[in-house]
């Protein structure tokens, strides 16, 4: 016996939108906080630092999302953290997402012209000051539009922590599937809230990187 | 003002000695020797790629030099990144590309070098600010933003952000060279104000009628030697050098 796919069903898999934010959400912040100290080490004058941030972006864009989500799953449970699909996927995502702000943060931080630099220098700037009152306010209106258009990319992304069992919008959909078997409407509905998540942020991407290019047209 | 190297040793504001720069195989810097009195005028001149920016870039260290040392106001600069700092807070620059802080307005860009690294008050910072603005004649664009003004203006708002560090040297990479000629004017006269009060200055310029009123000593410098070096009189009525000769008759048509 089957069940029906009824407004119930609709609803589970509506109400696991919130999970796949909540991912979203954790693994942007974490990005965030991650993309900045990558993007920092690599323009960073110290040669180690611009290597290692350099050795974790190649490692992170090389390698398939997946990979890295079973890589920490497994990983968590080997170090006897245990089994706990949460954690894992906000730590892969969370390292993902820094790789790929790092690189992206990077090239806006590089996107600022060095006279910009060189006037703090004249000025007797130091590092700290240099960076955060005059290169990463520069960089940082640079990085808008990229930065949305990643988020997207990272929302769709979250949709491969299913695989290691975490409740989130596609995983919901396996579930009603596997009871209803009713394949096209429910990962229709998937699909279709996916949409409705990315589309908004991709058209405010767009609208960003217009106003960002009337913003710099001299 | 005559300035022989006798009454200057000792109490310079900048001393080069044997000053070497490579870009990997290009040779921009050979041996300069160079000896700056305080409150003296030099005037740097030369064709593109002579090494007269890299000359007066190495004084605040944007350029690293492999050989050789500058002193600057007593410090010596290639003995270590410290005296680096100390000697960039007291050494001013203003550049081709004026290099505003976009993001600041006018008032906010003269007001943060002296907050951040002279830790000066917010009002005392401000009222320095005000008073420079006021010498480069715009105070009222102290509210806007450097992309609302011309660039002549840009570029006083650059030499008044110099001078609220209240430097002991203000270099000048081209100053007027990315202005249009109706703004030159402005912008060297107030060089010229500046150049009155007693500052000691090093400009990097082809401006000759500027290097006639104001210089104590024009340089001409050629494939990153000193070429020629002289009070403007004799430099430009009597040049000794045939590479001055022919660049002073290129650039005087």
């Amino acid at each position: 016996m089957f069940r029906t796919f009824g407004p119930n069903e609709v609803w589970y898999i509506v109400m696991a939108v919130q999970w796949t934010l909540l991912l979203s959400a954790v693994a942007f912040a974490g990005g965030a906080a991650g993309g900045i100290a990558i993007a920092l080490a690599r323009v960073s004058p110290i040669r180690p630092l611009r290597y290692f941030a350099l050795a974790f972006i190649r490692v992170f864009q090389g390698t398939p999302l997946l990979m890295q989500l079973f890589l920490v799953f497994f990983g968590l449970n080997i170090f006897g953290v245990g089994i706990n699909p949460w954690v894992a996927a906000a730590i892969a995502l969370t390292l993902h997402a820094s790789a790929y702000l790092g690189e992206i943060w990077r090239g806006c931080i590089e996107a600022v012209p060095s006279g910009q630099s060189e006037a703090s220098w004249a000025l007797g700037l130091g590092y700290r000051d240099r960076m955060s009152h005059i290169i990463l306010p520069q960089a940082a209106k640079i990085s808008v539009a990229p930065t949305v258009g990643f988020l997207v990319q990272l929302i769709k992304g979250t949709s491969l922590a299913s695989i290691i069992g975490f409740v989130e919008l596609t995983r919901a959909g396996q579930i009603i599937n596997n009871a209803t078997f009713q394949p096209l409407t429910v990962f229709s509905l998937v699909a279709a809230l996916y949409f409705i998540l990315c589309w908004p942020l991709s058209l405010w991407a767009r609208h960003l990187e217009g106003r960002f290019a009337i913003a710099t047209a001299r | 003002m005559v300035v022989t190297a006798q009454n200057i040793d000792g109490n310079a504001a900048v001393k080069m000695a044997g000053v070497e720069k490579w870009y990997g195989e290009f040779h921009a810097l050979k041996s300069i020797d160079l000896t700056v009195a305080r409150g003296e005028k030099i005037v740097v001149c030369g064709p593109s790629g002579s090494g007269k920016s890299t000359l007066i870039r190495c004084i605040n260290q944007l350029e690293t030099v492999q050989d050789g040392t500058i002193t600057v106001d007593g410090i010596e600069l290639t003995a270590g990144p410290k005296n680096v700092e100390k000697i960039r807070r007291d050494v001013g620059m203003v550049f081709q590309q004026f290099n505003l802080f976009p993001h600041m307005t006018v008032l906010e860009n003269c007001m943060l070098a002296p907050i951040k690294v002279r830790g000066v008050s917010k009002d005392e910072a401000e009222k320095t600010a005000r008073t420079y603005l006021e010498r480069v004649r715009i105070p009222e664009q102290a509210e806007k933003y450097p992309a609302q003004l011309s660039g002549g203006q840009q570029q006083r708002v650059a030499i008044a952000r110099a001078l609220c560090m209240n430097p002991k040297i203000m270099l000048f990479d081209e100053p007027t060279s990315a202005l249009d000629p109706e703004m030159v004017n402005e912008v060297l006269d107030t060089m010229i104000d500046l150049a009155s009060e007693g500052m000691t200055m090093l400009v990097v310029t082809h401006e000759m009628g500027f290097a006639r009123k104001v210089a104590d000593r024009v340089i001409f410098m050629d494939k990153g030697e000193i070429v020629e070096v002289g009070e403007p009189e004799s430099f430009f009525s009597n040049p000794q050098n045939e590479r001055t000769r022919t660049f002073l008759g290129q650039i005087s048509h």
